[in-house]
C-alpha cells in the first residue's frame, strides 16, 4: 500500500467521506464536509497509524495547516514516512 | 392557564420500532425479552437477557447517516422515535415562522454509559489518554435533546431530565408545563435509554434490583405475580408531541389525549428502596388528578411503574389504594406493559404515556403478561395476559425512580 492510499483510507473512515471524492486536492472543510470534531478524530487516527514518525501528538501548528488531504500526505513524507508503506 | 394536547408519537421498543406495531404487539401479550445478543454474556454475567431493540438502523428513520454515526446509541433511538413522533402530528418545522416557540425535553437515565466503557478501556488498553473527541459529546445525557433540536430545527427550551426510572415522565411535566405557561407553542417530550452494555448490566445486577431467570427470558418481567424476582433491563426510546390544545384544534390536529394533570413529590427515605407506607407515591397521584379535576372513581386505567421486583409490585399496590381510595382502586384497571417490554428505565415514563394515550384512544386496555401466581399483597386487578376493551377517558401513569423520585402523569379524553 503506498502512503497515499493509507492516508485516503483514514480519511474516509474519519470522515465516512466518499472515496472517490478524497483526492490530494480534496479541502476537509470544503470538499469532504468535516468539521472542527471531524478534523480532531482525523489527527487522531492519522496519529495512531504513524506513530512510529510523528510520536503521540502532532503539534497544533502543524495540524492547524493541513487543509487538503495532500497537505497530510506531504506532512508525513516530511517526516520520514516513505511512500509505500 | 393553557391546555396541553398530544397530537403525535413515536416509539423504539424491544417489541416495534413504529407505534403502530408497538401498540399491536402491546394489545396482543407479545414478549420482548430474550437473551443478551449486544455483549458476550457467557463470561459470568448474573444476568444474561433483557429486552433488546432490534433491528434498528437510524438510517431507516430518516436521520441523516453522519448525525447517527456521531451519537451514541440512546440518542439515535430518540432521533429514530422524535421523527415517526413529528410524522405523526403533521407538524411541519420548517414552515413554521418562530422557531424559538418549539423546544424539547427528552432525557435518559444512564446516558452514554456504553460510550464511557468503551473508551476507559481504550485508556486502559493502550495506557494512553487519548480518546475520541467525540466521547463527552456521545455521553453526556442531555445531547439526545440537543440532537433532536438540531435535526428538527427547534430554537426554544431545551434539556435533559435526569431522575432515573422517572426521566421520562419527568420529561413530559416538564413540557407540559411549559406550553401551560406559554412558555413554547409545541414541545417534543420523552425518554430514551441504551443500557445493555457489561457495566449497566452487572451493575444493576449487583444491586439485586434485577431478574435472575436466565433459563426462562421470556417468563422473567412478571409484574404483580408472586413468583417474581426483578425487573428485567430493556431499551428503547418515546418520544411525544405536546402542543397546545388550542393550537391543534385551529389546525385540525388528530388528539389522542389531553395532558390534563401532572405530580411529582420524592420519597426522601432510601437511594433506592421505596417507602414502604407508600405515602410520597399516593401524593404524586393524588396531585396529578387534582389538577386534571378528576377523583379516583374518574380513573379508568392506571399504567403501573409495576417493575416486577418484590418491593415496587406491593408498595405501588398500596400507593394506588391510598390515592384513588380503596372502592375505586378495586374497580380501575391496573396493567404494567413492562411485563412485555422490560424496563427502560429512563425511556420507560415516555414510552407507558404513549400507552396510556394509546388506551384512550382505542378503548382497549393492554394486559400484563406472565401472571400466574396471585399475590395477596399486589390485589389490584392487573388486567392478567389477555388485553381487555373497556372506554377509557382517564389515564394515569406512574413512574417511580432511584432516588425517591415519584412522577405520575393524568391523561384525558378529549
Amino acid at each position: 500500500m503506498t502512503l497515499e492510499e493509507k492516508v485516503k483510507q483514514i480519511v474516509v473512515d474519519s470522515l465516512h467521506a466518499e472515496a472517490s471524492q478524497v483526492t490530494p486536492e480534496a479541502s476537509f472543510v470544503n470538499d469532504l464536509g468535516a468539521d472542527s470534531l471531524d478534523q480532531a478524530e482525523l489527527m487522531m487516527n492519522i496519529e495512531d497509524a504513524f506513530k512510529q514518525y510523528v510520536g503521540d501528538n502532532i503539534p497544533e501548528e502543524d495540524a492547524a495547516k493541513f487543509e487538503t488531504v495532500g497537505s497530510v500526505i506531504e506532512f508525513l513524507k516530511s517526516k520520514g514516512v516513505p511512500e509505500t508503506l | 392557564m393553557r391546555r396541553v394536547a398530544i397530537t403525535g408519537m413515536g416509539v423504539i421498543s424491544p417489541i416495534g420500532n413504529n407505534l403502530e406495531t408497538f401498540w399491536n404487539n402491546a394489545v396482543a401479550g407479545v414478549n420482548g425479552i430474550a437473551t443478551i445478543t449486544k455483549f458476550d454474556v457467557s463470561n459470568g454475567f448474573p444476568v444474561t437477557f433483557a429486552g433488546e431493540v432490534k433491528g434498528f438502523n437510524a438510517a431507516d428513520f430518516g436521520v441523516d447517516p453522519k448525525t447517527a454515526r456521531r451519537c451514541a446509541l440512546f440518542t439515535q433511538y430518540a432521533l429514530a422515535a422524535s421523527k415517526m413522533a413529528v410524522a405523526d402530528s403533521g407538524i411541519d418545522f420548517a414552515a413554521e415562522p418562530d422557531p424559538y416557540r418549539f423546544g424539547c425535553t427528552i432525557g435518559s437515565g444512564v446516558g452514554g454509559i456504553d460510550v464511557t466503557e468503551n473508551e476507559v478501556l481504550r485508556m486502559e488498553r493502550g495506557k494512553t489518554a487519548k480518546i475520541s473527541p467525540f466521547s463527552i459529546p456521545e455521553m453526556i445525557a442531555n445531547m439526545a435533546a440537543g440532537m433532536v433540536a438540531l435535526q428538527h430545527g427547534l430554537r426554544g427550551l431545551n434539556y435533559g431530565v435526569v431522575s432515573a426510572c422517572a426521566t421520562g415522565l419527568h420529561s413530559v411535566g416538564a413540557a407540559m408545563r411549559a406550553i401551560q405557561h406559554g412558555e413554547a407553542d409545541v414541545v417534543l417530550a420523552g425518554g430514551c435509554e441504551a443500557p445493555i452494555c457489561p457495566v449497566a448490566v452487572a451493575g444493576f445486577a449487583a444491586l439485586h434490583a434485577l431478574s435472575t431467570r436466565n433459563d426462562d427470558p421470556a417468563h422473567a418481567s412478571r409484574p404483580f405475580d408472586k413468583g417474581r424476582d426483578g425487573f428485567v433491563m430493556a431499551e428503547g426510546a418515546a418520544v411525544l408531541v405536546l402542543e397546545d390544545l388550542d393550537r391543534a384544534r385551529k389546525r385540525g390536529a388528530r388528539i389522542y389525549a389531553e395532558v390534563a394533570g401532572f405530580g411529582q413529590t420524592c420519597d426522601a427515605y432510601h437511594m433506592t428502596a421505596p417507602m414502604p407506607s407508600g405515602e410520597a407515591g399516593a401524593r404524586a397521584m393524588s396531585l396529578s388528578m387534582a389538577e386534571a379535576g378528576v377523583s379516583g372513581e374518574d380513573v379508568d386505567y392506571v399504567n403501573a411503574h409495576g417493575t416486577s421486583t418484590p418491593m415496587n409490585d406491593k408498595t405501588e399496590t398500596a400507593v394506588i389504594k391510598q390515592a384513588l381510595g380503596e372502592s375505586a382502586a378495586r374497580k380501575v384497571s391496573v396493567s404494567s406493559t413492562k411485563s412485555m417490554t422490560g424496563h427502560l428505565l429512563g425511556g420507560t415514563g415516555a414510552l407507558e404515556t404513549v400507552v396510556c394515550a394509546k388506551a384512550i384512544e382505542t378503548g382497549i386496555v393492554p394486559p400484563t403478561i406472565n401472571y400466574e401466581t396471585p399475590d395477596p399483597e399486589c390485589d389490584l386487578d392487573c388486567t392478567p395476559n389477555v388485553a381487555r376493551e373497556r372506554p377509557v377517558k382517564v389515564a394515569l401513569n406512574n413512574s417511580l425512580g432511584f432516588g425517591g423520585h415519584n412522577a405520575v402523569v393524568a391523561l384525558k379524553a378529549v
